[in-house]
């Protein structure tokens, strides 16, 4: 699937609810289905600090493709992690680089990623772009 | 006595809704609401009689000047500070400290002295003071708080010495509503010819503004958090001290005479407000003032009262509930945690309900270190608030449980 066709689904996915809460429900349950990141793993290195919440993010270079593990101390922040990892994880460089997160408007998450909210979540999308940017730089041939 | 429906008609924003939901607003300790008699009187500046104050000769500014004297005025009744001349109009509480900690600074303080300051601090009565120890090679010294956060008074009491030069408290923690032994804490000092720093941030608008009662010799408070218009703050200063220190920033108004060779300063207050200030806040300010002094400040208190301990009872039979302050605060501040809830989650849902609190650390990381956790939910209420708010905030706690066990 294109990171449009994942964007479509959780489109669907999120449409499907008015109420906030709903929404809300929905982004916990999705926050308990992702895969904690091991304790080992949460280290400074691959910390992303808010002010109010924490993200961990760690990248894996495999086949060409960056794939993305990645955890968050408050349970509706790791909902909406989870949701950036099924976008953008398993991917190459060129598509983490280049892809246009429309959904987070669609169903109306902006406001948990303006630069004021603190929660680390605007600061992991950069991580990703820059861990993308990083692997095409020291792997030219591969990422071709 | 006006009727709470009558007061809550003055803070027309009350009345909206968020998210199709009646607002009930609870982060007072952040910002307060303005009432309307606030945002007419800064209107009447920009509409009636706008021109820079102390510089024209004309109408206008007349008008103006007088306006900003009299809120002058109005602030040192409401501070019941002897003179005029020691009510200074700083940007906010912040504006406040850096002036007390670059001036008196520059003057009293060397390498090797102290400033002392307590852990309940926030950041703008931590950060001030480093930099100032940091410019000076002098040392920080905090008192500690036991693990109920009160203030272990005798660490205090020992710390004092010939090398203090200033001690900087604040009468009310903003993280737990926990208020500060002040007086006792000034008496102390004094024996000893200390001069004691209030941040009044969030004290002054709990009827703790006296400085005549206290004996502070620095008094620091924000417009915003009062009632008043946001960008407009006081300094109190004891005349005496005020007259020793160098002024802050240079610029017009500050100034008695300027030539290239040598400049001299213009008298208190004005030495310390270089440029144009901000008159239509201060004039605004003045004008919340009188709207608390029309309310009855005993009335207020008595509405503050009732609301702090049905709020406290109301908190205390929720399961899993855990006051970070440990006894029942000082005024209506309650900042807790929900077993098994991450503060930022709760937030988030109280937000969708309508409620507006704060989370996280609330600019006094020191502090919530110190209490082992790494932020808090805080419900901060003040006298326009009610108990069905009350109310509401309880069942959006009930329902952040709900969603997260």
């Amino acid at each position: 699937m294109t990171t449009d066709e994942v964007q479509e689904q959780i489109t669907a996915e999120f449409e499907a609810f008015d109420d906030w809460m709903d929404r809300y429900n929905l982004l916990i349950e999705l926050g308990r289905e992702l895969p904690p990141v091991d304790q080992a793993e949460k280290t400074n290195e691959y910390l992303i600090e808010g002010c109010q919440s924490k993200v961990w993010l760690v990248p894996e270079f495999r086949n060409g493709l960056l794939f993305f593990k990645a955890d968050s101390d408050a349970l509706i922040t790791k909902g909406i992690v989870s949701l950036l990892v099924r976008v953008l994880s398993g991917r190459t460089p060129r598509e983490i680089k280049n892809a246009n997160l429309w959904f987070i408007d669609k169903i109306n998450l902006r406001q948990n990623l303006s630069p004021t909210r603190s929660n680390g979540l605007l600061a992991m999308i950069k991580q990703m772009r820059l861990y993308a940017l990083a692997f095409e730089l020291k792997n030219p041939d591969k990422t071709a | 006595m006006k009727k709470i429906t009558e007061i809550r008609k003055d803070f027309s924003i009350l009345s909206t809704s968020v998210y199709g939901k009646p607002l009930v607003y609870l982060d007072n300790a952040a910002t307060t609401q303005k009432p309307s008699c606030v945002i007419e009187a800064m209107n009447e500046v920009y509409t009636e009689y706008n021109a820079n104050v102390h510089r024209g000769v004309h109408f206008l500014s007349d008008k103006a000047s007088e306006a900003y004297e009299n809120a002058r005025e109005k602030t040192r009744a409401f501070l019941n500070a002897s003179q005029k001349e020691e009510i200074i109009f700083t940007p906010g509480t912040t504006g406040s400290i850096n002036l007390v900690a670059y001036s008196f600074g520059e003057r009293f303080v060397k390498k090797g002295d102290e400033i002392i300051i307590s852990t309940l601090e926030h950041h703008s009565n931590i950060v001030p003071w480093q930099m100032l120890c940091d410019r000076k090679g002098a040392t920080l010294k905090v008192i500690p708080v036991d693990d109920n956060c009160r203030l272990v008074f005798e660490e205090y009491t020992r710390m004092l010495s010939k090398k203090t030069r200033l001690v900087a408290v604040t009468q009310v923690s903003n993280a737990t509503g926990v208020v500060l032994p002040v007086k006792e804490i000034i008496e102390e000092a004094h024996r000893y010819n200390i001069p004691v720093l209030v941040d009044g941030a969030q004290g002054v608008q709990h009827g703790m503004n006296d400085v005549m009662e206290t004996d502070c010799d620095f008094y620091a408070f924000s417009g915003h958090k009062i009632y008043g218009p946001a960008g407009i703050g006081v300094l109190y200063g004891k005349r005496e001290i005020l007259e020793s220190m160098p002024p802050f920033q240079g610029g017009g108004d500050m100034i008695e005479k300027v030539t290239f060779e040598k400049t001299t300063y213009n008298a208190l207050p004005f030495k310390f407000e270089a440029g144009t200030t901000n008159f239509p806040g201060a004039i605004g300010l003045a004008r919340a003032i009188d709207y608390l002094r029309e309310t009855g400040p005993e009335y207020i208190e008595s509405l503050e009262k009732d609301l702090l301990s049905y709020t406290w009872s109301a908190l205390s039979e929720i399961p899993g509930l855990k006051m970070a302050g440990g006894s029942v605060p000082g005024v209506p501040v309650f900042s807790f945690n929900l077993e098994g809830v991450h503060h930022y989650d709760a937030g988030m849902v109280l937000d969708k309900l309508g409620i507006a609190v704060r989370t996280g650390n609330h600019c006094a990381q020191p502090l919530i270190e110190r209490l082992g956790l790494d932020g808090t939910i805080r419900a901060s209420l003040c006298f326009y608030n009610t108990r069905e708010e009350v109310d509401t905030l309880i069942e959006g706690i009930n329902r952040v449980r709900d969603m997260f066990f």
